[in-house]
C-alpha cells in the first residue's frame, strides 16, 4: 500500500477501511476533488445525492439510528456546510454517530473570506463531539480513523471533518500505519463492581423501586439485559422517548412512557417511587419536569457512559459510569443467586406494581385524552389514525417508523405499541422539525427489506419534503408517509391554546395539497377526510409498490394530553382543555 | 457566586484554548483570568482559569468531555501557590521617582525601564499583594497596565502532572461493539 495516491482518494479509502457503505450528500466547489475519487469507488462506496445538505445530514443520522453504524454525510464549504449545522447539532443531542464531512477553501486563502468560505470549525466546534480542519493530505489517514473512532465510541456523537480543497488535490504516500493518540480520550465501559453492589443493596431494600430504561439500552444492545434484570428482580419498567423498543410494551412489567406527555399512572409512580434506576438515560427536562421536585422520595441509581450526565440534572445517590450492557451484565451477575433473597422484593415489587396498574386503570384509557364528548361528528380524529397504523404495523411486522417533531410525534409515541428496539426513530433532543422525510431515506436504504413509515406533521414536512425527490432518483420503494395534517404548527397552538387565551400567533399553517404533490415526485398520493378511510389507505400504502404518501386531514384542535406544563413538577398534569368545546 | 481557581492540563493542538473558552461561553459566564503556557511535559499545556461559577463540579466534569483535555482540577479550596505579574508604566516624573522608589522596595517590585517621564515597574506575587501594590501606585498615574492572570500550583508532594496520560497513550480504550 505503498502507492502515491491524492487527498481525496485517501479520504475514500480511509471511509472504506472503517466499513462505511453509503454517504449521503451534495457536492460543490470546494468538495469536487473529493467527488472526483469517489466515483473509483463507487462500488464500495455509494453516494446519495439529496436536495439539501440538511436532508443529508438527517439521512445519515436515520442510517445510523437504524442500524447503530456510523451515518456519514458530506458538503461542500461555506452554505453546504452551514446547511449541515441542524443535523449535526440533532445528533450531537441524541449522541448519534454522525461524519460529517465538508470541503473547505483552500489552505492559502484560509480566512480571507474566500468565495464560500465559513470557519465551520469554529462554528460547530459546541455541537459536536470533536472536530478537525484537516491542510495537509499527510494528516488525512489518522485524522479520518481518529474521526471515526471518537464518533463511534464511549458516548457516540457527531465529528466533523473540514479539508481545504489543497489537502484533497495534494498527492502523497498515505501512511496506513495508524496509531490513535487520545490521551485525553478513554470512555469508561465497565461499571465499578462496589457501585453496582451499592446499587444492588438499595434495589433489595426498595419498597416501590423502578426502572427508566434510556436512549442508552438501544445504542449498547441491552435489550435481553434488561429485560433479564427486570424479570429477576421484578421491578416495573418506564421507557423514555429514546428508550421506546427497549422493553417491548405487552411486557407485563412494562408501564410507559414518562415526562411531559408520559401517562399519568407512570409520572405518579416516579414521585412515589423509592429507588429509581435510571440505566443509560439523561433525566431530560422533559422527562423530569421541574428538576427539584422530581421523584422527591426517591434514591436514584444512574448507569451513563458519560459522566458529566451524572448528578447534572437529579441527584444521584449511586452514580455508574459505564456501558448500560455492561452494567447490566454486572448486575446480573451480582444479584443474589437465590430467589430466597429476592423473595422480599418480589412481594415490594408485585404490591407496588398492582398500586400503579390500579392508577393505570384509573388514567390510560388512551381515547379519553382526545377529549371531546361528540367524536362521531368528527371527522378525522388523530387518534382514529394511530389505532390504525399502529394495528397495521403490528400484524404486518418487519417496520421502522420515523416521527417528526410537535404533536403527532407525542400521539405516535403514546398510541403505538412498540415492540422492538431502533422501531422508533425520532429527534428527542433538539426537536428538530424536518428531521423525519430526510431520516427516513437513510432508514430505507439501511433497511431495505423493512418498511418504513414517517409519521409526521404538515409543518415539519413542508420543511424537508424535497428529499421525496431522491427518494424517487434512489429507486426507494419502502417508504410510507403519513402526514397529520391540521393546518396548524400544532404544538404551539396546543400551548397557545392552553397558556395563551388562544391567541394563534404565527400557527395556522396552510399548505399544497399533498397527495398531488405527492404525484408530482411520482409518488402514490392519497387523500384521507373520515376515519371510514383510514384502514383502506394504509391497505392501499402496503399494496403499492412504491413510495405513497396520505395526506391524513385531521381534527385541527386535537390536542395531546396528558400534559405538564413547562416547569411545572410532573405531579401537575393537565388532562384535558380548559375551553370545552 | 463564588470565584474559583481551574488548573487544566491540556494536549497542545489547534483549536484547544477555543474549545475550552466556548464551554464557559456557554453558560455566559465571565473568565476572570486565563492564562496557557507550556507545562512540564512536552506537547501539553496547562492552563489557569478564574472565573465565577455556580456549579464548578458540573464545569468540569463538561471539561473532561473534550477531547483534548487531559485533566482538570478545582484547586480553589487546596492550599496552592497562587502568582501573578503585572507590567505598568508610571507617570514617574523626577520629582516622585524616589518615593516610587521606595515603595517598590516595599513590595519586592522591580524597575525594569526608566524613561524621560515614565517608569515601567515588573510586579510579581500574590494576586492579592499584586492588587495591593496597583492600589497603592495607582495616584501616581497608570499609564499602561498588563497583568497575566494568576497561574496556580498545590504545595506539596500532590501533583497535577501530565506524566500518566502521555505514558499511556498507546493503550486507549477498549472497543465494546454494539450488539443490535
Amino acid at each position: 500500500m505503498s502507492e502515491k495516491r491524492t487527498g481525496a482518494q485517501v479520504m475514500c479509502e480511509a471511509l472504506i477501511r472503517n466499513g462505511v457503505e453509503v454517504m449521503f450528500g451534495i457536492p460543490g466547489g470546494a468538495i469536487m476533488p473529493f467527488y472526483h475519487a469517489m466515483w473509483e469507488y463507487r462500488d464500495k462506496l455509494r453516494h446519495v445525492l439529496c436536495r439539501h445538505e440538511q436532508g443529508a445530514g438527517h439521512a445519515a443520522e436515520g442510517y445510523a439510528r437504524a442500524t447503530g453504524r456510523l451515518g456519514v454525510c458530506i458538503g461542500t464549504s461555506g452554505p453546504g456546510a452551514t446547511n449541515l449545522v441542524t443535523p449535526i447539532a440533532d445528533a450531537m443531542m441524541d449522541s448519534v454517530p454522525l461524519l460529517a464531512i465538508t470541503g473547505q477553501v483552500a489552505s492559502h486563502v484560509l480566512g480571507k473570506d474566500a468565495f464560500q468560505e465559513t470557519d465551520i470549525t469554529g462554528i460547530t466546534m459546541p455541537i459536536t463531539k470533536h472536530n478537525y480542519l484537516v491542510k495537509r493530505a499527510e494528516d488525512l489517514p489518522y485524522v479520518f480513523e481518529e474521526a471515526i473512532y471518537i464518533a463511534t465510541t464511549g458516548r457516540p456523537g457527531p465529528v466533523l471533518i473540514d479539508v481545504t480543497k489543497d489537502a484533497q488535490q495534494a498527492t502523497i504516500v498515505p501512511n496506513w500505519n495508524i496509531k490513535l493518540d487520545l490521551p485525553g480520550y478513554k470512555p469508561n465501559y465497565r461499571p465499578n463492581l462496589k457501585q453496582v453492589r451499592e446499587a444492588i443493596k438499595l434495589i433489595l431494600s426498595a419498597k416501590k423501586p423502578l426502572i427508566i430504561a434510556g436512549h442508552g439500552i438501544i445504542m449498547s444492545g441491552a435489550v435481553e439485559e434488561l429485560r433479564a434484570f427486570a424479570e429477576r428482580t421484578r421491578i416495573p419498567v418506564i421507557t423514555t422517548l429514546h428508550g421506546i423498543g427497549s422493553f417491548p410494551e405487552d411486557h407485563p412489567l412494562s408501564i410507559g412512557m414518562p415526562g411531559m406527555h408520559g401517562w399519568v399512572h407512570v409520572n405518579r409512580a416516579i414521585q412515589e417511587c423509592d429507588v429509581l434506576f435510571n440505566i443509560g438515560g439523561r433525566f431530560d427536562d422533559r422527562v423530569t419536569g421541574k428538576a427539584s421536585t422530581f421523584a422527591p422520595n426517591a434514591k436514584v441509581i444512574h448507569v451513563d457512559i458519560d459522566p458529566s450526565e451524572i448528578g447534572k440534572n437529579v441527584k444521584v445517590t449511586v452514580p455508574i459510569v459505564a456501558d448500560a450492557r455492561l452494567a447490566l451484565q454486572a448486575f446480573l451477575d451480582e444479584l443474589p443467586p437465590d430467589r430466597e433473597a429476592l423473595a422480599e422484593l418480589h412481594s415490594h415489587a408485585s404490591d407496588w406494581m398492582e398500586h400503579i396498574r390500579e392508577m393505570q386503570a384509573k388514567h390510560q384509557p388512551k381515547q379519553q385524552y382526545i377529549n371531546r364528548a361528540n367524536t362521531e361528528n368528527m371527522s378525522l380524529p388523530p387518534h382514529d389514525v394511530y389505532a390504525a397504523l399502529s394495528k397495521a404495523l403490528n400484524s404486518r411486522g418487519n417496520y421502522r417508523v420515523v416521527t417528526d417533531v410537535g404533536q403527532h410525534q407525542m400521539w405516535a409515541a403514546q398510541l403505538i405499541d412498540w415492540y422492538r428496539p431502533r422501531t422508533h426513530i425520532t429527534s428527542g433532543g433538539a426537536g428538530t422539525m424536518g428531521f423525519a422525510v430526510p431520516a427516513a431515506l437513510g432508514v430505507a436504504i439501511a433497511c431495505p427489506n423493512e418498511t418504513v413509515w414517517v409519521i409526521c406533521g404538515d409543518g415539519g414536512f413542508q420543511m424537508t419534503n424535497q428529499e421525496m425527490a431522491t427518494i424517487v432518483q434512489e429507486g426507494i420503494k419502502n417508504i410510507k408517509i403519513a402526514v397529520i395534517n391540521n393546518g396548524y404548527l400544532g404544538m404551539v397552538r396546543q400551548w397557545q391554546e392552553l397558556f395563551e387565551n388562544k391567541r394563534y400567533s404565527g400557527t395556522p399553517l396552510s399548505g399544497p395539497d399533498f397527495a398531488k404533490l405527492a404525484e408530482a415526485y411520482y409518488w402514490k398520493g392519497i387523500t384521507v377526510e373520515h376515519t371510514s378511510q383510514v384502514e383502506a389507505a394504509i391497505e392501499e400504502a402496503y399494496e403499492t409498490d412504491g413510495p405513497v404518501l396520505i395526506d391524513f386531514r385531521v381534527e385541527r384542535e386535537a390536542n395531546v394530553f396528558p400534559m405538564v406544563p413547562q416547569n411545572k413538577s410532573i405531579s401537575e398534569m393537565i388532562l384535558e382543555s380548559p375551553h370545552k368545546s | 457566586m463564588k470565584k474559583h481557581t481551574i488548573v487544566a492540563l491540556v494536549q497542545d493542538r489547534p483549536g484547544v484554548l477555543s474549545r475550552v473558552v466556548g464551554l464557559i461561553r456557554r453558560r455566559g459566564f465571565n473568565i476572570e483570568s486565563l492564562a496557557v503556557g507550556h507545562s512540564e511535559t512536552p506537547g501539553v499545556s496547562r492552563m489557569t482559569i478564574v472565573v465565577e461559577w455556580e456549579d464548578v463540579e458540573q464545569v468540569v466534569k463538561q471539561l473532561y468531555r473534550l477531547i483534548e483535555v487531559l485533566k482538570v482540577s478545582d484547586v480553589t479550596h487546596d492550599p496552592i501557590v497562587e502568582r501573578e505579574m503585572a507590567l505598568m508604566k508610571l507617570h514617574a516624573p523626577p520629582a516622585k521617582r524616589p518615593e516610587i522608589v521606595a515603595l517598590t522596595e516595599v513590595f519586592d517590585a522591580k524597575i525594569v525601564d526608566v524613561g524621560a517621564n515614565t517608569m515601567v515597574i515588573e510586579m510579581t506575587g500574590s494576586p492579592a499583594k499584586v492588587q495591593n501594590f496597583i492600589d497603592v501606585i495607582r495616584p501616581y498615574g497608570i499609564k499602561e497596565m498588563m497583568r497575566t492572570g494568576r497561574i496556580a500550583m498545590v504545595r506539596g508532594a500532590r501533583g497535577h502532572t501530565a506524566e500518566e496520560f502521555v505514558e499511556s497513550a498507546n493503550g486507549h480504550a477498549e472497543r465494546v461493539p454494539a450488539m443490535n
